[in-house]
């Protein structure tokens, strides 16, 4: 018996106490320069959208032409548009849509697109065969013509926008579960809980779902970056939310129209924004790949 | 044998120093090694996992990890120091003058490549030969290491060859420019016995063949035994003890290599005596502890070994050990046997188990084994999946498993036991015959009541870390099948604290993660779990085969306790007999889906019936230097269970193979008391009459 004691005690000399699993992906995610900026960014630009106009007081609804075409300067920092909004108070109301539908879309995307594929791999046979060749015929559709098929039917506002972008989105999460949970269900911690009885249920959620968070969480950041990409370039068609609501996508579009006259002030700061945003989202998703390996590298 | 030869050493290691960067700093893998190896001699460097033994042999050769450099000291290579080469010039030393075969075959070739051109790699890199020498050339080293027809397999790929095969390629590869130097890292790991035994002979026989020098690393001190010429023990990145073979197993000195010694299953197999284990874990080698290295799990240790460090030193030549208190005899020159196993101290010899071993069938059967048939079915085709085939897994298997004992089923790779044991669970549904578990036959159970008799059986899986969710913490994996089976949250915590204490996990170990664990404490969270619902049956796969020696013998140690306080049924699965022997009461063995051998342990072993078993018990590598080595063991490989001979499946590899064989399917017939029985038509002793030789039963076909 004595041997046992001695063994036991004698493994927790490592010497440091247990650190919680987060703290340690914390560890990781912090250590990564460019995770960082990508989290400040982020949190920059949430403040800038949705704090920023209970400071920065502006009307986004009415028009005033003779305030149109203002360059930088005065009372409006980055200038007016055609209609004589001020472009400061716009890309902050305008980011608000873009982020929004953004957000929103990447994460009914993720989830659905996550449940799906993990149904489908860890059930395999027919199931798999079926749900599987559901999307690749989703696939094989040109998303920007969905799209704008849809957006013509119906009367674009954020609701639909969301819906829209999700449709297309989710195809990716479920082929990327899929092949995950296709290794996964083989993992004899699954094999070990089917056998103590434990249901479909339980293997999914508890075990298949939690081990691949990585792949999904990294996966979900880079949809939100594509959505706001999709987005932009809805509204730069035309097809984005109805005036007076804007976003980055349709400033940009109305910018390029005087891109002749010199008025660099309408085109460069709803670009930079868009750029900004989607690179902070995906210096976000690598630094997040990175630190979920954590428990690749211990030592 | 222990003389001091004048001849230059064709290796010498030089107070060799290697670094491997970390997240938190520097490794010292290698720490002041030295090493010699001659012409035509065998060095064999044995450790446990960690102890920097490959390490020594990739610094040889400088293929580090990234990062890793020789820090310090000389690595001497007839002369030239190899530690100061160029890139280049390091280059035409490797595969040229050093060849090097790793543990896997399947991972050191390239699965695109063919055979021949692979092992013509070496020589087109260094040699100025034209096409035609380099064909020839690799036809003969070929047929040098044992390939088959190896003109006309050049351009087959290596997944067209089996696993023994494999090794054989890569060994030619490393031969093909007739190196001075072999460097083998673990070459039979990943092999089954009866290849390991024609793998290890064949290094033997090309070693005196060509007169290379070979380092042999291995942590299997059977491999080592009968094989290597000197042994260097290595432990926690120092050499411990480093001497002739003989010596070593008959004298050792240092208390490490002791107590490896007393680890071994073997040594206390049948008398039912608790195994040696050494406590604890290595050191931390980023921050090495100040003195002996070893002192902090060492019986015999003093304040001395912890405050300075001894010296790798010998009071004779051609014996050194790094202790101020060795153990052995120092007068013991030319010792004769292995070395006695001293008093072990207060181990209690095993009361006597529940149950009676003595009558294996007797009334209180808890596994009933009746027929059992799995096939998989062999599929072709992506969407349509045609069954073109099916591979038997299990043909017929029948036996039993009283209450309270174990049943130690072995026999190599792909024979069918891990099938068996995933029937007895439920995770495969036989196709035939009947597993009754308590008198219920739980084979053709559905729905609640097959859950709930997953309560009574549970299964240790081989790789404790494979088995354990990585991202759960450990009493959130104690807990899940009570959670599973409908056990209240607060008597759930109360089980996971009394399991952790059960089976002599840390306190704290409920809220860490698997990662955090070394595979024995892996293992142990394994056994813990399996206990949690008291079952009555735990099937165990494979559970040591994947730890080190002295962490198996803790292991085992703890699964006897367990047996013991529980009175818990077990069946064993492995391919390592010798410990099914320590453990089990009674062994089946399997060989290509049937059972073709059980009986008592005892029996079994001393007195084994069927040719394959006596094969298989003749190839396990002894560690015991003196033993006498057949050198035929069981030649041929596994034939493809798609389509097994017909008649007795052993019969392609039997020596005693007739006609009848071939026609025939042997059914299980007793030969021996207690039910020992064999399916052979020429068993190699006849019923009842014990230990006659062999030969003299097979003369009489009925």
């Amino acid at each position: 018996m004595s041997e046992l004691a001695d063994s036991s005690t004698s493994g927790t000399t490592s010497g440091t106490a247990p650190r919680p699993m987060w703290r340690m992906t914390l560890e990781v995610f912090a250590e990564n320069r460019l995770a960082l900026i990508g989290a400040g960014l982020v949190v920059f630009f949430a403040l800038f959208c949705f704090v920023g106009p209970l400071f920065y007081h502006t009307d986004q609804v009415g028009t005033d032409l003779s305030q149109a075409y203002l360059p930088p300067g005065g009372g409006h920092p980055l200038g007016t548009d055609e209609v004589g909004y001020d472009e400061l108070g716009r890309l902050m109301v305008g980011g608000q849509s873009s982020l929004e539908i953004g957000l929103a879309s990447a994460i009914i995307a993720t989830l659905f697109g996550t449940l799906w594929g993990a149904v489908s791999g860890y059930f395999g046979g027919i199931v798999d065969a079926v749900m599987m060749r559901a999307v690749d015929t989703f696939l094989a559709l040109p998303s920007l013509f969905l799209i704008l098929l849809l957006a013509v039917m119906f009367t674009p506002n954020t609701l639909l926008l969301i819906v829209v972008v999700a449709i297309t989105a989710w195809l990716a999460p479920a082929r990327l579960v899929r092949g995950e949970t296709l290794s996964l269900r083989t993992r004899e911690y699954v094999q070990a809980a089917r056998m103590m009885g434990g249901g479909s249920g339980r293997a999914v959620l508890r075990h298949i779902a939690p081990n691949a968070i990585g792949t999904i969480v990294v996966n979900a950041t880079f949809q939100v970056a594509d959505a706001i990409l999709l987005i932009a370039a809805l509204s730069y068609l035309g097809l984005g939310v109805p005036p007076p609501h804007a976003d980055w996508g349709n400033m940009l579009s109305n910018g390029t129209d005087y891109t002749q006259n010199g008025y660099w002030w309408m085109i460069l700061p709803p670009g930079i924004a868009i750029v900004l945003i989607v690179v902070a989202f995906n210096f976000l998703g690598d630094a997040l790949r990175d630190a979920f390996e954590v428990r690749l590298r211990r030592r | 044998m222990t003389g001091i030869s004048t001849e230059t050493p064709v290796l010498e290691l030089d107070d060799l120093v290697t670094h491997l960067p970390v997240r938190d700093g520097e490794v010292h893998a290698v720490d002041g090694v030295s090493l010699r190896v001659r012409r035509g001699e065998m060095l064999g460097v044995v450790g446990e996992s960690g102890c920097g033994k490959t390490m020594t042999a990739l610094s040889v050769l400088r293929l580090l990890p990234p990062g890793g450099r020789i820090a310090g000291g000389r690595v001497l290579l007839g002369g030239t120091d190899l530690a100061g080469l160029s890139e280049p010039d390091m280059r035409a030393v490797r595969g040229s003058r050093i060849g090097m075969v790793f543990q896997d075959p399947m991972t050191s070739l390239n699965p695109t490549i063919p055979i021949g051109r692979q092992v013509a790699e070496p020589l087109r890199l260094h040699g100025k030969h034209t096409g035609a020498e380099i064909i020839d050339r690799v036809i003969e080293v070929l047929d040098l290491v044992g390939l088959p027809a190896a003109a006309r397999r050049l351009g087959d790929f290596p997944h067209q060859l089996s696993g023994g095969m494999r090794q054989r390629v890569v060994i030619a590869r490393a031969l093909i420019c007739e190196p001075e130097l072999l460097i083998a890292d673990e070459p039979t790991t990943a092999l089954d016995v009866t290849i390991q035994h024609q793998i290890l002979e064949l290094i033997d026989d090309l070693r005196t063949r060509l007169g290379m020098a070979v380092i042999l690393v291995t942590h299997d001190l059977g491999v080592i035994a009968g094989r290597a010429d000197r042994v260097a023990v290595m432990y926690a990145g120092k050499i411990v003890e480093a001497t002739d073979t003989k010596t070593l197993f008959g004298n050792p000195r240092h208390p490490y290599a002791e107590a490896l010694f007393e680890a071994l299953p073997e040594h206390a197999a049948g008398d039912g005596e608790r195994l040696y284990s050494i406590p604890g874990l290595p050191p931390d080698l980023v921050h090495p502890p100040k003195g002996c290295r070893f002192a902090a799990r060492c019986r015999y240790a003093t304040d001395e070994c912890r405050a300075t460090e001894p010296e790798l030193a010998g009071q004779r030549d051609g014996h050194d050990f790094a202790c101020f208190h060795p153990v052995g005899d120092p007068e013991l020159t030319e010792p004769t046997s292995v070395h006695e196993i001293r008093a072990r101290g207060a181990a209690p010899r095993q009361p006597e188990r529940v149950g009676t071993p003595e009558n294996g069938m007797g009334e209180a059967a808890l596994l009933r084994i009746d027929h059992l048939v799995k096939n998989f079915p062999v599929t072709s085709g992506a969407v349509l999946r045609r069954r073109v085939g099916s591979v038997s897994a299990i043909a017929d298997v029948s036996f039993q498993v009283g209450t309270g004992q174990t049943y130690g089923l072995v026999g190599e790779s792909g024979c069918g036991k891990t099938t068996i044991g995933r029937c007895v669970v439920g995770l495969e549904r036989p196709d035939g015959g009947v597993i009754s578990i308590g008198g219920r036959d739980v084979s053709r159970l559905h729905g609640a009541p097959a859950r709930r008799h997953r309560g009574d059986t549970h299964l240790i899986f081989q790789d404790p870390f494979a088995s354990l969710d990585p991202r759960m913490r450990v009493d959130t994996i104690l807990a899940e099948p009570l959670a599973i089976h409908g056990v209240d949250r607060a008597e759930r915590s109360r089980r996971v604290r009394e399991l952790i204490e059960e089976v002599g996990l840390p306190r704290d170990a409920g809220q860490r993660y698997p990662h955090e664990f070394s595979g024995g404490q892996r293992q142990r969270i394994g056994l813990a779990r399996a206990l949690a619902l008291h079952p009555k049956l735990i099937v165990a796969d494979e559970p040591v085969s994947a730890l080190d020696v002295s962490i198996q013998a803790q292991i085992l140690n703890l699964m006897a306790d367990l047996q013991r306080r529980h009175g818990l049924t077990y069946v064993f699965i492995s391919h390592d007999l010798s410990v099914v022997r320590y453990l089990a009461d009674r062994i089946g063995v399997m060989y290509l889906g049937k059972l073709v051998e059980e009986g008592p342990a005892e029996s079994v072993y001393a007195a084994p019936g069927h040719p394959y078993t006596h094969g298989l018990i003749e190839t396990i590598p002894v560690a015991d230097p003196w033993a006498v080595r057949s050198p035929h063991g069981i030649t041929g490989e596994l034939p493809s269970a798609a389509k097994p001979p017909s008649g007795c499946r052993f019969r392609t590899r039997c020596p005693l193979a007739t006609e009848r064989c071939a026609t025939e399917e042997p059914v299980p017939r007793p030969i021996g008391r207690d039910g020992h029985r064999a399916a052979c038509h020429h068993p190699l002793h006849a019923p009842d009459t014990g230990h006659r030789d062999g030969r003299a039963s097979t003369t009489v076909p009925s």
